[in-house]
């Protein structure tokens, strides 16, 4: 069925009750992946190297297996050798051999904290002192960091088996680039020669972290019969199952994944890190072992995403149109490939409808951390360098940057560079809501500057389940293979109330472990509210069906004659008969003897995801003496298709706004000469505080995707792709500044201010 | 080694423990007492998340040690209701959606309880600055300072009726 | 007869640049086939690592999914996400 209608005609679906795990978060009783604990648990933690890139000479554990207390340690030796096998995995192709190593180094030590051991102790203080007494011999090995140093010809090389992909004849010599994508429309040179105007210019990004405040934790068990528990905080226990068995050589059935309350995770805790470690950990040593990262181990060996470099040239007529666009992207994808380098390939561009296109990315591995998906992966970058040079274009041509967007943007029926023909799109009415904004029109003061950028993402749809279950007394509850990481629960409830005409309060959603509930991709990619919401609607709707049918045999008539209103059942017309409506829970009362429980789950995979665009204003003010930018005021538009709970679709715009915010201005890596992570805490690595921020107003566009039965896009990713060409956009206008590298910090800001006032006194 | 044995109120009650010297107070709490509402972020007093109030003053118990609770009184988020009356605050956080993960939760209702404590009436930019050593990577901060002036406003209502 | 495009490097490499193609498949299963015969290995790659637009529309790992007459088939890298 079909409920995308007047937000007049539906009673729960565009809401914002409170959330069914709130209480819990409030007064601290949720159980995240640190609050776990199990009777004889013991305490894991885990080596790691102290050097960039070293070859693992040997690693001697007899000290560390003496010390009293110390009831086993792992090494690369007690995991199986992987063979190169891809699969799909968070933001593209994952090799599990890679995987595997990046777990649990071996032969080689690829960046500064990769785990090259791990041991499992009685107490905490134990299991450190025995990480101490573990000894590793290395030979250090030359390393690079920056993403072109390792891409030129004498950089020393992370994996002598890796030759560039995409390239003919395929390359006779090892190199860091592990591949290069290209996608083409037009002609592009004929399109810069028609051009009467070209904008060009170079742009980095640094690695951004995803920073959730709850670093990785999880606790696992394994018995004698090789049956084992993971319990962990995770953005998809099916992935914490698939992966681990994978590493360890396991069948699948014999591991059971439970994803407790996960503490942030935007792309990052798609991966495993300690999980399988934990699980031989404690098969090792027969007790149930807990493990937990640092935050120093969440910077060092886990996330982040990508830093890049970004070469943008794009041509217009002097009226405006767009006529050439070329980008060459050179993203880091951290010690092992598989930067987002394909969606960054596509997604600065997607905007545009121009008709000679080049776009060239390469995918780099340096000695860094391995890079995890990170909200819109790969997206934010690329529209960095595109957006920024939207904004110089505008400025060229004298014309108001929205009206420049306007005129180029895609719309139903645009072909993009990638092929794809935009359809069912809402790119435009999110300009025009921008345009109609109070913002957009307030006047600034002296000193301040305006900034607009836009944003696109795919999102997604994948597999999903979702079960509805009636209970004896009418209560209902909502299973479904989704940690909940924003209120997905709220929203898989509320669907569920919509279509069965119940209070929301009736419905108790829940997050079922890997035994519970047929098998979900991971949360992310904003898919669970479209995905995982289709499958609960559908569930939500046989459940429907079924109670009909009970009615129909309790009052004898056909099913036909029954109809479901206002969660009962009618007589569907006068003659069908004179009954009283039957509530769900008359009818849950009478479920054993209609044909017993009444319940479905449905398993699916979710196709026709809705492409998300939004527009984000932002207002800036420069300080000239300490170089600290001021956001002022920030406005977040965004066609989310149809808002399920309007305050969390809120929430994630605010929040993926706020994240964009802080790598424009402040996030990045610091490394030293020998490639150790100088910032590794929240006290140098800084991310926005309360104090940094303004309130960012969430503007909320309902253009429907026609293919969710609510209309649902997905919301959580497009927020974060425009923060960072906003406000450089914003900087540029209040300061005349063009800033082209991230993070764009005071001393860069400075720096920036000190190098124009010479070139003026010159 | 020695445990020290150490004596102290905890949300009202007294509580006795022993600790090892190096235990921090968020130790104690999570692994020993079972309070797990206070988590650990950072372990280094940046991220907030551990908050709690020892003796009216907010502290991170990441950098308090346990033997440093001897004949205090420590509040945490489990003490902040009223049994199962939730505490204005909490209730806001509730109603304006001030949470999206719930991670950081805990320590921001502890400091917004210490804030309106000590300042019954801040404007927004005062709870800001108050609030600015909890990290919250999911919100951006808006509704969870929507729900803060919202919890003082109510509070100062009550004060008034009372 | 569906159209299929191929815009992208990942998959001209194994269409020798080609960058269209007129195919009988009436299911992106059957594509895969006929992809695969057609130029080796361009199925298994579609297969592990691409996704499909028909028509604008974004299916992934769908071999039902199927491809109307004068469908305009778009193979692009397969999409994940934070």
């Amino acid at each position: 069925m079909n409920y995308i209608v007047p937000q007049s005609e539906l009673k729960i679906v565009g809401t914002s009750p409170v959330r069914p795990d709130g209480v819990d978060k409030v007064t601290g009783r949720a159980t995240f992946g640190a609050d776990m604990a199990l009777a004889g648990m013991i305490w894991g933690k885990v080596k790691r190297s102290p050097h960039a890139h070293a070859r693992i000479v040997s690693i001697d554990t007899s000290k560390a297996m003496a010390l009293a207390g110390v009831k086993a340690v792992v090494t690369a030796a007690d995991f199986p050798e992987i063979p190169n096998e891809e699969a799909f995995v968070g933001e593209g192709p994952m090799n599990f051999r890679d995987l595997s190593r990046n777990c649990m180094a071996r032969d080689k030590a690829l960046y500064e904290g990769h785990a090259v051991a791990a041991v499992a102790a009685s107490t905490q203080a134990i299991a450190e002192q025995a990480v101490d007494l573990i000894e590793v011999t290395y030979e250090v090995l030359p390393h690079v960091i920056d993403v072109e140093a390792a891409m030129a010809p004498d950089a020393p090389v992370l994996h002598p088996d890796m030759f560039t992909a995409g390239i003919e004849p395929k390359p006779t010599r090892p190199s860091n680039i592990a591949k290069r994508v290209s996608f083409a429309k037009g002609d592009v040179d004929a399109g810069f020669a028609e051009a009467e105007v070209i904008v060009e210019g170079r742009y980095t990004t640094q690695p951004v972290h995803q920073a959730y405040i709850e670093p990785h934790a999880c606790v696992a068990q394994v018995a004698t019969d090789g049956q084992a528990q993971i319990y962990s905080s995770t953005q998809g226990q099916f992935m914490v199952r698939a992966y681990s068995a994978k590493i360890l050589g396991w069948e699948i059935a014999n591991l059971r994944s439970f994803p407790l309350e996960i503490g942030g995770g935007f792309g990052g805790k798609t991966v495993v890190y300690l999980e399988p470690l934990a699980l031989k950990l404690a098969q090792k040593s027969g007790r149930p072992v807990k493990m937990m990262m640092t935050r120093e181990d969440v910077f060092r060996a886990s996330g982040p995403t990508s830093g890049a470099v970004i070469e943008v040239k794009i041509g217009a007529k002097r009226d405006g149109a767009i006529v050439a666009a070329r980008e060459v992207l050179k993203y880091q994808a951290g010690a092992f490939a598989g930067s987002p380098i394909g969606p960054g390939c596509m997604c600065g561009l997607a905007m545009y409808d121009i008709p000679n296109v080049d776009v060239v990315g390469y995918d780099v591995v340096s000695n860094r951390p391995k890079v995890a998906a990170y909200r819109a992966p790969g997206a934010p970058i690329t529209s960095f360098a595109v957006e920024s040079a939207m904004d110089d274009l505008a400025r060229k041509l004298a014309i108001d940057p929205l009206a420049l967007r306007e005129m180029n943007g895609v719309r139903d029926g645009s072909k993009t560079h990638y092929g794809v023909t935009h359809k069912d799109i809402g790119f435009l009415p999110v300009l025009e809501a921008a345009r109609n904004h109070p913002h957009w029109k307030a006047p600034l003061k002296p000193g301040q500057g305006r900034g607009v950028a836009c944003g696109f993402w795919f999102n997604i749809g994948g597999e999903s389940s979702g079960a509805v279950h009636v209970n004896e007394d009418g209560s209902v509850s909502v299973v479904s293979g989704n940690p909940d990481i924003g209120g997905s629960r709220a929203s898989m409830a509320m669907m569920a109330a919509e279509v069965l005409g119940i209070p929301v309060e009736q419905v108790r959603p829940i997050v079922g472990d890997t035994a519970s509930i047929g098998f979900s991709f991971l949360t992310g990619g904003s898919r669970v509210t479209f995905a995982t919401g289709m499958a609960v609607t559908q569930a939500a709707e046989r459940v429907v069906e079924q109670l009909k049918t009970r009615a129909a045999q309790i009052w004898e008539i056909p099913a036909e004659a029954v109809e479901w209103k206002d969660g009962k059942a009618w007589p569907a017309g006068l003659n069908a008969g004179a009954f009283e409506p039957l509530s769900l829970a008359q009818i849950a009362l009478k479920a054993g003897r209609t044909g017993g429980p009444i319940s479905s789950e449905v398993s699916l995979n979710a196709q026709g995801a809705g492409a998300g665009f939004g527009c984000h204003i932002c207002d800036v003010e420069v300080d000239a003496e300490t170089g600290q930018v001021k956001i002022l005021r920030y406005t977040a538009v965004q066609d989310v298709g149809k808002a399920i709970h309007r305050a969390y679709v809120e929430g994630q715009i605010q929040g993926g706004a706020a994240q964009g915010i802080g790598w424009a201005l402040n996030e990045e890596y610091i490394y030293d000469t020998k490639g150790r992570m100088e910032n590794a805490g929240f006290l140098d690595y800084r991310v926005p505080v309360a104090s940094d921020l303004p309130l960012i107003e969430a503007v909320i566009v309902e253009v429907p995707n026609p293919r969710h039965p609510f209309g649902v896009r997905g919301v959580g990713e497009v927020p974060i792709v425009p923060p960072m060409a906003a406000v450089a956009n914003a900087i540029r206008s209040a300061t005349g500044l063009r800033m082209p590298d991230l993070p764009m910090s005071p001393p860069k800001i400075c720096a920036a201010l000190d190098a124009a006032a010479g070139a003026k006194a010159a | 080694m020695s445990k020290h044995h150490v004596t102290t109120t905890i949300n009202g009650e007294a509580v006795e423990f022993l600790c090892e010297t190096q235990e921090t107070l968020l130790d104690v709490l999570r692994n020993t007492l079972n309070l797990t509402g206070s988590k650990e972020g950072c372990a280094s007093g940046d991220c907030g998340a551990c908050s709690v109030i020892a003796d009216g003053t907010l502290v991170c118990s990441c950098l308090m040690l346990g033997v440093e609770a001897e004949g205090r009184s420590i509040t945490t988020v489990e003490g902040i209701a009223d049994g199962e009356k939730l505490h204005p605050i909490q209730q806001k956080f509730l109603e304006h959606a001030a949470l999206q993960c719930g991670f950081c939760t805990p320590g921001f209702i502890v400091a917004a309880k210490a804030l309106l404590d000590a300042n019954p009436n801040p404007t927004e930019e005062e709870a800001r600055y108050w609030l600015a050593g909890n990290l919250c990577r999911c919100t951006g901060y808006d509704k969870i300072i929507r729900a803060v002036m919202d919890a003082a406003a109510e509070l100062r209502g009550e004060a008034r009726a009372a | 007869m569906p159209k299929v495009v191929f815009s992208g490097s990942e998959t001209r490499r194994f269409t020798g640049g080609r960058t269209e193609l007129e195919v009988t498949a009436t299911t992106f299963r059957q594509l895969v086939r006929e992809l695969d015969a057609r130029f080796p290995g361009l199925g298994e790659q579609v297969e592990e690592g691409m996704a499909v637009a028909i028509d604008g529309v974004i299916y992934q790992d769908a071999y039902g999914a199927p491809l109307a007459e004068g469908a305009e088939i778009v193979l692009i890298p397969k999409i994940g996400g934070g």
